[in-house]
């Protein structure tokens, strides 16, 4: 094969590489120049029946018009994969924003939420959760938290009673006693939990959640209570808000007080004073009720309400919200 | 307990305005609820007279009245059944606006002209005097025509509102209260000398106790010819007005006047009634008794009653007795003053259904010293208002039963450990004889305290440790911070804590993972991913040279090593920083692959895709009210297929990306083709916002669906934004319910299913109100997207 034989031999099969539409085309046109049996391959075969003189240019020839078809094969081959590709991508392509699927979304009470975040803080500076039941004696709701049967103390709570003369608890404290008796001091714990009181209406559900809190040790004092309270109502609150104790009572504490806070309006103009806790030293009488040595050993409690802290926070106008459970309310709280 | 601002500065003086005087209180203890000012709007409201009253020519009930007010006769149209000549009555002139929020005008009542109006004490707000019910308030003959109503019953004062809690009793009085001011605002207090009334008559009654610990002090006395049909005087009437006790006849009015002023309740029986002297004594079982409110009760062995030889004519400190109750013709009369213990008081009235000014103080505790006091004042009041002759005073006293309150020794040091302070005896000393307690001092750390003893509830040191404190001020205490010098700070809650969304992604099937933040060269000879710009100097080895630059390199690795040990189908999730060359990132890396769900017999197997992990971007977003999150097309990520990948966009910035792994390095990593990564700045990821409450409408919801077709070119989510501007404050919800193309939609077109929850905050909304949101929803898709309802 002569020259001009290996050029136009070689430029039909370039030209049937540029018509190959898909990797199948491209490979008989491979097949059919450089396979086994192929165009160039039986070229090349010839070679040998040449005479010396003219096997050397023309096997040049032919080598160079083979290295130039694998080129343009495998060129084209990566045009058509490349080509292939590209028609997949976009034919895979989808709407991204279009909405995803995310099933129904569920998240907690804010009772639950605002508990979460009380004991979260609490934990912080080293309380342990303590718990008690819901369902308590008149002993221990009472009695041991030093108010005697008939004391007018006992008209501030409005008490739900069982036929047997059990009662649903009208506050956390109780938790305190159980504590006391149970363990040695010192304690620093806190007791959240469900309170329930028989009074229902604008600003009253007959049952609501508290979280007590109690420290017993040797050197307790009001000054640690007052800053333990100041402290955590800033950190719960997120700001520093101007707090005043006030002198109160409660049977099981001396001397009592209760926490206001100054609330702000939305406008962040000072508005008046909001009751948000009942804190006190526990009474003597309280510790000693529960085999603690009044002259060795002082403590302090506080009581606050959860729903109360809650409207605050997330600025819930209707405490009966709470429990209504309206789902669309529920939602606001994820 | 209500307490008069004026009757107190009778007491004590003190340098405070009311509302001052409120803040000190409360800030003592004693809560002050309320302020109520007397007066108000009693500007042109004069004392009148009625000189004339005729009837009505035109309506049978209306009466025309000549009115002698403030200057000339007028003549005045009433409605009132009391409108007598001679009556005189509060006058509210033209031109006055009274407490009912009426303004008086010049006005034609059938013809008639009127020229002000004759006012009962409702109107005035000033009810409690018992003529609310009967008209026209009636005022004293007395009274002077003319004069400003404010001025004649002296109205300008205010009234404080306390809430007392139980253990102060001592302060159900003005006399409590004064001590109680004094010592708060350290003024000086006087209170008023009560002088013994010698005895004119000889009348007595006889007393014997049989429970003498119920009541060890019971005194009474006898006043002869008294006239109880003169009424009280007005300034009486108006202090129990204010007090909240209404004025009944002038007998009654002064027991409780001195109950009010001194805090002893007292009652006064009608002596003729009585059969021979007075037995205070348990109840018998079953005895019966008619109570003043008319009420028959059966007492029990653990009542105690008041009685005479034959019956009970009273139930012990609560309420007397229907029989012997003083009335207008009552002539000789038994005054009581006791003590009872609140233990035989405490649940009685209440087991009755009862609660009287009586038992409420003698249940929280009366000063014990108090009785002869205040019998004597009473005598007094009764013969300054209602003459009569009084008889000596007839006493049963058993002293051993008298609780007075004992010494109570207090140590400075007990004080400074409670408090957290560093007081002096003095601070201590000067704290509690402000209260009127008496102070010795045994030595230099020791004292020993007296409680006066109408302070019931001062019995332990503790008490009087809570009286100083009060006095200094629980603001002014030290305040020690529970951390030493450090500051509890909670999770701020704008933040959404990491450990929540790793909780919500391992519920959501998401198994953590952790990789190494080393990473090598080479990525099975893909090009694309994100290079690692830092390189440790003393590699452990090639192929954890250097530090990683995103998650997704440790995700895959992980990915592709389960892959070869056979797992089908994978969610993962790993949180942990990035490295930049100046800085540190923490991310949240997201990888899913194979089914949407694991193989369940009632459910056909479906491919994890590019929805299924964008739901769970949004899943978290939603749970953890992250707020608005959109998701932009783009092709910038070289490891990402370009037509399944998206920015994660928070307000106007990029927070990370997602989309389904590049099909070539799917294919050079040996992962399925349907991986899917996303990756999340957790910085800007976390930051939500505090839920606040905004009130759910109570009113229903409607729903209409609309089809419409929009050019394919559209971005769903570009269409769904279009709806939710449109649709405005109405528009609860938007819902994507169908996308469909193919046969009936033409081609190049998309047919969208939407939903629209339509509801409003203050009322049901009609089929118009609801069309009208459709229609602007349709209109403006037309504008946007030359979209049409689908026929």
């Amino acid at each position: 094969m002569d020259a001009q034989a290996t050029q136009s031999l070689l430029d039909a099969a370039l030209a049937e590489v540029t018509q190959a539409g898909d990797v199948a085309s491209l490979e008989a046109v491979r097949v059919a120049y450089l396979g086994k049996k192929g165009r160039l391959t039986a070229a090349l075969k010839a070679l040998g029946q040449l005479p010396a003189e003219e096997r050397q240019a023309q096997g040049a020839a032919i080598n160079a018009a083979k290295t130039s078809l694998v080129e343009a094969i495998n060129a084209r081959e990566q045009a058509l994969k490349q080509a292939a590709l590209e028609a997949q991508l976009a034919n895979e392509q989808v709407d991204v924003t279009l909405p995803g699927r995310t099933g129904d979304v569920g998240g907690p009470h804010p009772v639950t939420r605002t508990l979460d975040r009380i004991v979260g803080l609490f934990s912080q500076l080293g309380f342990e959760v303590a718990e008690g039941p819901e369902i308590e004696t008149d002993f221990y709701n009472f009695e041991a938290l030093n108010f005697p049967a008939h004391h007018p103390a006992r008209a501030m709570h409005d008490t739900f009673y069982l036929p047997d003369g059990r009662l649903l608890r009208t506050h956390t404290s109780p938790v305190q006693i159980r504590v006391m008796e149970q363990q040695a001091p010192p304690f620093r714990i806190i007791a959240p939990g469900r309170v329930f009181r028989a009074d229902s209406d604008q600003t009253h559900t007959p049952q609501f959640h508290q979280v007590e809190g109690l420290v017993v040790d040797t050197h307790t004092s009001f000054a640690d209570l007052k800053g333990l309270l100041a402290e955590f109502v800033n950190a719960f609150f997120e700001a520093e808000l101007e707090i005043r104790l006030r002198p109160s009572y409660f049977p099981f504490t001396e001397p009592s007080a209760e926490v206001d806070v100054r609330w702000h309006d939305s406008d962040g103009n000072p508005g008046g004073w909001l009751e948000v806790l009942g804190c006190g030293m526990v009474h003597p009488n309280v510790l000693s009720q529960c085999g603690i040595d009044p002259d060795t050993h002082t403590g302090f409690a506080f009581g606050l309400g959860v729903e109360r802290f809650a409207m605050l926070r997330y600025q819930v106008n209707d405490l009966r919200l709470f429990y209504d459970n309206d789902l669309r309310f529920l939602a606001q709280f994820r | 307990m209500k307490l008069s601002y004026q009757w107190l500065q009778d007491w004590v003086e003190f340098d405070a305005t009311p509302q001052d005087l409120a803040e000190q209180l409360t800030r003592g203890g004693l809560e002050v609820d309320g302020l109520e000012p007397l007066g108000a709007g009693l500007e042109g409201v004069v004392v009148a007279q009625i000189e004339s009253a005729e009837p009505h020519p035109d309506a049978d009930r209306l009466r025309v009245c000549q009115v002698k007010g403030d200057s000339d006769v007028r003549t005045i149209v009433c409605g009132a059944p009391n409108a007598q000549a001679g009556l005189k009555a509060p006058l509210a002139t033209l031109g006055a606006t009274i407490p009912n929020g009426l303004t008086i005008k010049r006005a034609k009542l059938r013809g008639v002209e009127s020229e002000g109006m004759l006012c009962a004490a409702a109107e005035l707000g000033l009810d409690g005097d018992g003529a609310a019910s009967s008209g026209l308030m009636a005022l004293p003959a007395d009274a002077p025509v003319g004069t400003d109503l404010k001025t004649y019953l002296d109205l300008d004062d205010v009234v404080l509102d306390v809430d007392l809690t139980p253990n102060r009793a001592d302060c159900l009085s003005v006399l409590g209260m004064a001590r109680e001011v004094a010592a708060l605002t350290r003024g000086r207090w006087h209170p008023p000398a009560i002088e013994p009334i010698e005895p004119v008559a000889t009348t007595s009654v006889s007393v014997s106790v049989s429970a003498p610990n119920d009541c060890p002090v019971y005194m009474a006395r006898v006043i002869s010819g008294v006239d109880a049909s003169r009424p009280s005087p007005v300034w009486l009437k108006e202090r129990l007005r204010r007090s909240g006790v209404r004025p009944i006849s002038v007998v009654v009015d002064i027991t409780n006047y001195v109950m009010l002023e001194l805090g002893q309740p007292m009652h006064a029986f009608d002596a003729q009634a009585l059969d021979g002297g007075i037995q205070v004594r348990r109840a018998h079982s079953g005895e019966p008794l008619q109570l003043l409110d008319g009420q028959s009760v059966e007492l029990d062995d653990d009542c105690l009653v008041i009685a005479d030889q034959s019956q009970a004519v009273a139930l012990a400190g609560v309420m007397g007795g229907a029989d012997s109750a003083v009335g207008e013709h009552s002539d000789t009369i038994v005054l009581e003053s006791a003590w009872f213990d609140p233990a035989i008081v405490a649940g009685r009235a209440r087991r009755f259904g009862l609660h009287t000014e009586s038992s409420h103080r003698f249940e929280r505790g009366v000063d014990p010293t108090l009785q002869r006091q205040a019998l004597e004042r009473a005598t007094g009041l009764i013969l300054e208002m209602a003459g009569g002759q009084p008889g000596p005073v007839a006493e049963a006293v058993a002293s051993e039963h008298v609780p007075l309150n004992q010494p109570i020794t207090l140590s400075i040091g007990h004080v400074n450990r409670v408090l957290g302070t560093a007081f002096s005896a003095e601070t201590v000393t000067d704290a509690l004889s402000a209260l009127g307690m008496a102070c010795e001092p045994i030595d230099h750390d020791t004292l020993q305290v007296t409680a006066p003893n109408a302070r019931r509830d001062i019995a332990v040191a503790v008490d009087l440790i809570e009286e100083v404190a009060r006095l200094v001020g629980y603001d002014a205490l030290p305040s020690k911070p529970p951390g030493g010098g450090l500051t509890l700070k909670g999770h701020p809650e704008d933040q959404i804590p990491v450990h929540a969304l790793r909780h919500t992604l391992m519920g959501r099937g998401f198994q953590e993972v952790m990789g190494w933040s080393f990473v090598g060269a080479g990525r099975g000879g893909f090009n694309g991913l994100p290079a690692h710009p830092l390189e440790l100097a003393n590699p452990l080895s090639q192929e954890q040279s250097g530090l990683r630059s995103t998650l997704l390199t440790s995700l895959l690795e992980i990915a592709q090593r389960n892959r070869a040990r056979g797992w089908q189908d994978m969610r993962l999730f790993e949180v942990g920083h990035v490295y930049a060359p100046d800085s540190e990132h923490n991310r949240l890396g997201l990888l899913a692959m194979g089914r949407a769900f694991p193989e369940h017999f009632d459910q056909p197997d479906r491919a994890f895709d590019f929805y299924d992990l964008k739901g769970e971007l949004e899943h978290m977003a939603q749970r953890h009210g992250l707020g608005e999150v959109s998701f932009v097309p783009t092709r910038e990520h070289a490891w990402l297929h370009p037509g399944q990948s998206a920015e994660v966009v928070r307000g106007e910035a990029s927070v990370g990306w997602l989309g389904r792994l590049h099909p070539q390095l799917a294919e050079a990593m040996d992962l399925k083709s349907n991986t899917f990564v996303a990756e999340l700045e957790l910085a800007q990821w976390c930051q939500g916002a505090k839920p606040c409450h905004r009130p759910v409408s109570r009113f229903p919801a409607a729903r209409r669906d609309l089809a419409v077709l929009v050019p394919d070119s559209a971005p769903g989510g570009a269409v769904l934004d279009v709806v939710t501007q449109a649709g405005g404050e109405r528009l609860e919800q938007v819902i994507l319910f169908d996308l469909y193309q193919g046969e009936g939609v033409e081609k190049g077109f998309k047919s969208l299913g939407i939903g629209l929850i339509i509801r409003d905050n203050s009322r049901t909304l009609t089929d118009d109100d609801v069309d009208a949101v459709t229609e602007r929803v349709v209109a403006r898709l037309g504008e946007a997207f030359q979209a049409r309802l689908r026929g």
